[in-house]
């Protein structure tokens, strides 16, 4: 079997596998999100937090509880990081600088995992496992419940309540995230991945000598990392680490892990508007741009473009053997298409187009089909905005879900999609335009330029992963690259909850004949399309410094 | 203002109690779960997956290491490894650091040379390697021609540590190994056919040979 058959075959494997976890999974988070029994754990929690989960909240106090918890998360992974030095069970590792600290407190909170810090040499237990793998459950569960009220906001009618985001969060937490990674974490164990505290472990080699390696509680953090699109490794080299990501089975549950939530959660959408199909329509529209993507990405990387590659006779460079071309290029379209960053290869040393495609996965705002809730909430707003598109075309107010697309919501709508292109192309023009941030490049030319740009886009679009050879240790980049993160991930949850909040006080418009059909094939070919055509208008002169002119040039 | 700045203080008290509990719930019980499960029931695993030679631990199948001459000079940092020829040879690691913030250790950190398709660096290394493995691969009757040479021999993985080879890169050791090693090249063609990995149920990830264990394999039938 050639390899190109091989990549194809796990691919048609992974579809099999998360259609058959789509129903069941979807369904299951619509039921957490619409119950109104509390389970006695749940009860418990409440109580210590001090919170009536059966409150409904209007937009601004469900956003305020947003914020509130992810403020004092960031202080708190901040101030655990910076006081690492004194801690017990952090293996003699000092505390962490106070700009690198800052960076990545605020890249787990958003959701990014953008890793400025060499995992094994940095982070002690403690901090690993009590502050970075928390926030990888509930940096996740902020990001559904954020989607489950821009679904309520288009389900419910004039009252403007979204639900309560305690309740959101801790059932997120508990009800999903919580006993899927025990699964999935006992299985990589099964595979391979280490799973003790044992710490600094000293192990004999063949020749003599011996080698040193980090143990840790690396199998239940690679769980959650995957499965709530976040990518933050224990180990610097992340998914590729054979103790992370041990054989090709883990290799393909690991890709299922990051796919399942943000496209089960279409489901979840559809059951929660009344219509199954209007779910469907937004799934069929990531799963085109996903399969696309994957497609292009195999076929430039089988073609192996670039002078070192053609030399070596194929694109391994970066890239393991028991993964090869096929199961990497699955892995690298599957992490940048979400906003887990995860990486099972490198993406710096893939061809010039196999980076570029990449690239423009983050920059289409990570919504076929997108991180966990953040995936979800972004395609609504392509929706909204193709929606508009199609209205001003044929001359009639849109509306999407019986519900009317005003000034006020476009206006929502236009705020979200500009947001993180302009922190993407201003701190990536500043960067180029200062004397110093050049200095952290490791390649120079065309990819000497796309190693910025992907950092700002990776970190505004709360990727995290990275064309790596870019020192981003530095004040610079740990500060503007922390901002990023932050104002990527918070300023469009502000808008995407004033929009549910207006849409959840309207009342339903009937459908008539002149209604646009979102649950049909039309609609979905209407949304690729936008989609393509705004970030690509977007980010096109840039790309075409960077990948582009790499790719070209081989 | 009072009243609002009141409000805030109590958002954030609670915002605050929930990340405490939570912590508990998926920072302290989570781990600590999986942990006694997998230590119980997957005790090899959990802890690395540790190799033994001989009575003795020589690593992880799972991670990868080289199979050099011990140096001429152990205190000179800077004196290139030369690879023991004897032994089958890993994939280049060059991402390969040491840590440097913390130097009470000497762990191994994991990474790739994130160098691009273009860059002269990388160019410059995959036509060193793919030299050094024609001229350490001639066998009696032997040279390997360049296009024998497989990218995997010539690349770095992405970890560094990949603990694995291509079934071609093992073969095209063999006649050299059986050379080193006084043996018939049937015998280690034999050996390394017993340590090629199928990809997974037909289609999953790529074939592939582990070279921790050839190398204890060979070690056995050396009887060295």
């Amino acid at each position: 079997m050639s390899p190109f058959l091989a990549g194809v075959l796990q691919l048609l494997a992974l579809v099999a596998a998360l259609a058959l976890a789509y129903r069941p999974l979807g369904d299951h988070m619509a039921g957490v999100y619409s119950s109104t029994k509390h389970l006695r754990v749940e009860k418990w929690i409440y109580k210590a937090v001090g919170a009536d989960p059966d409150i409904g909240m209007r937009w601004p106090a469900y956003l305020r509880g947003v914020l509130a918890f992810s403020a004092v998360s960031v202080l708190f992974l901040y101030l655990l990081q910076r006081l690492q030095g004194s801690l017990p069970g952090s293996l003699g590792f000092s505390s962490i600088d106070p700009d690198q600290a800052f960076n990545t407190a605020a890249s787990f909170v958003a959701n990014t995992n953008w890793q400025s810090y060499y995992g094994e040499q940095a982070m002690g237990h403690v901090v690993q496992t009590g502050g970075l793998a928390v926030q990888n459950f509930v940096s996740a569960a902020v990001g559904i419940a954020v989607a489950v009220a821009l679904i309520r906001g288009f389900a419910r009618t004039r009252n403007g309540e979204l639900g309560n985001f305690w309740a959101d969060l801790v059932r997120g937490t508990v009800r999903i995230l919580l006993p899927v990674s025990v699964i999935a974490a006992i299985v990589l164990v099964a595979c391979g991945a280490v799973q003790n505290f044992s710490g600094i472990h000293e192990v004999g080699q063949f020749t003599g000598g011996a080698q040193q390696w980090n143990g840790g509680a690396v199998a239940s953090q690679e769980a959650i990392k995957e499965l709530g699109t976040n990518g933050g490794g224990y180990f610097n080299a992340n998914s590729a680490h054979p103790f992370e990501n041990p054989s090709p089975f883990s290799n393909l549950l690991e890709i299922f892990l990051i796919l399942v939530i943000p496209l089960a959660l279409t489901r979840t959408f559809g059951r929660m508007v009344g219509s199954l199909k209007q779910g469907y329509a937004i799934l069929a529209t990531m799963a085109t741009i996903w399969l696309g993507f994957t497609t292009l990405m195999m076929w430039t990387e089988f073609h192996h473009g670039g002078p070192a590659l053609e030399l070596a006779g194929g694109a391994m460079e970066g890239k393991e053997t028991r993964f090869g071309v096929g199961g990497s290029s699955i892995f690298a379209v599957a992490t940048t298409l979400t906003s887990t960053g995860a990486v099972n290869s490198f993406h710096s040393s893939y061809t010039g187009f196999g980076g570029g495609i990449t690239m423009l996965g983050m920059q289409l705002g990570e919504i076929a089909p997108g991180g966990v809730g953040s995936g979800l909430y972004g395609m609504l707003i392509m929706a909204i905005i193709a929606v508009f598109i199609a209205g001003l075309m044929v001359g009639r107010t849109p509306e999407y879900l019986g519900k009317k697309i005003g000034t006020r919501e476009i206006k929502l709508a236009a705020c979200y999609i500009l947001i993180t292109p302009a922190l993407v192309l201003c701190f990536t023009a500043a960067s180029m335009a200062l004397p110093t941030p050049a200095d952290s490049m490791t390649n120079s030319g065309a990819h000497g330029f796309s190693e910025i740009l992907y950092a700002f886009t990776s970190g505004a679009n709360n990727n995290g992963s990275a064309f790596a050879g870019l020192n981003a240790d530095t004040q610079w980049f740990n500060t503007t690259i922390g901002l990023a993160m932050l104002l990527g991930r918070f300023l469009p949850m502000v808008f995407v909850l004033a929009l549910a909040g207006s849409f959840a006080e309207q009342r339903k418009v009937p459908a008539t004949a002149g209604t646009l059909r979102t649950e049909k094939p039309l609609f979905t070919g209407l949304l690729v399309g936008t989609i393509m055509i705004i970030a690509g208008l977007t980010y096109f002169p840039a790309l075409a410094l960077g990948p582009l002119a790499e790719g070209l040039a081989s | 203002m009072n009243n609002s700045l009141g409000n805030t203080a109590r958002l954030v008290g609670a915002g605050l109690r929930a990340l405490l509990v939570l912590t508990v719930v998926v920072g302290v019980l989570y781990p600590l779960a999986v942990t006694g499960f997998a230590q119980t029931v997957f005790n090899d695993k959990a802890n690395g997956s540790e190799i033994a030679s001989d009575g003795k631990v020589v690593g992880s199948e799972l991670i990868g290491q080289t199979y050099d001459l011990p140096k001429k000079d152990p205190s000179d940092a800077e004196e290139a490894a030369r690879p023991d020829l004897k032994w089958f040879q890993p994939r280049p690691s060059n991402g390969l650091g040491t840590n440097s913030v913390n130097t009470q250790y000497s762990i191994v950190l994991s990474g790739a040379t994130n160098r691009s398709a273009d860059n002269p660096e990388l160019v410059q290394w995959v036509e060193g390697a793919r030299k050094a493995v024609i001229a350490d691969n001639h066998a009696k009757g032997y040279t390997p021609a360049p296009s024998d040479v497989p990218p995997d021999a010539v690349t770095s993985s992405g970890s560094g540590l990949d603990p694995h080879i291509s079934p071609q890169y093992a073969d095209l050791q063999v006649r050299r190994v059986a050379e080193k090693n006084d043996l018939e090249v049937k015998q280690v063609n034999n050996l390394v056919e017993d340590h090629t990995d199928g990809r997974t149920l037909g289609f999953m990830g790529e074939p592939r040979v582990n070279v921790l264990q050839l190398n204890v394999a060979l070690k056995e039938l050396t009887g060295k």
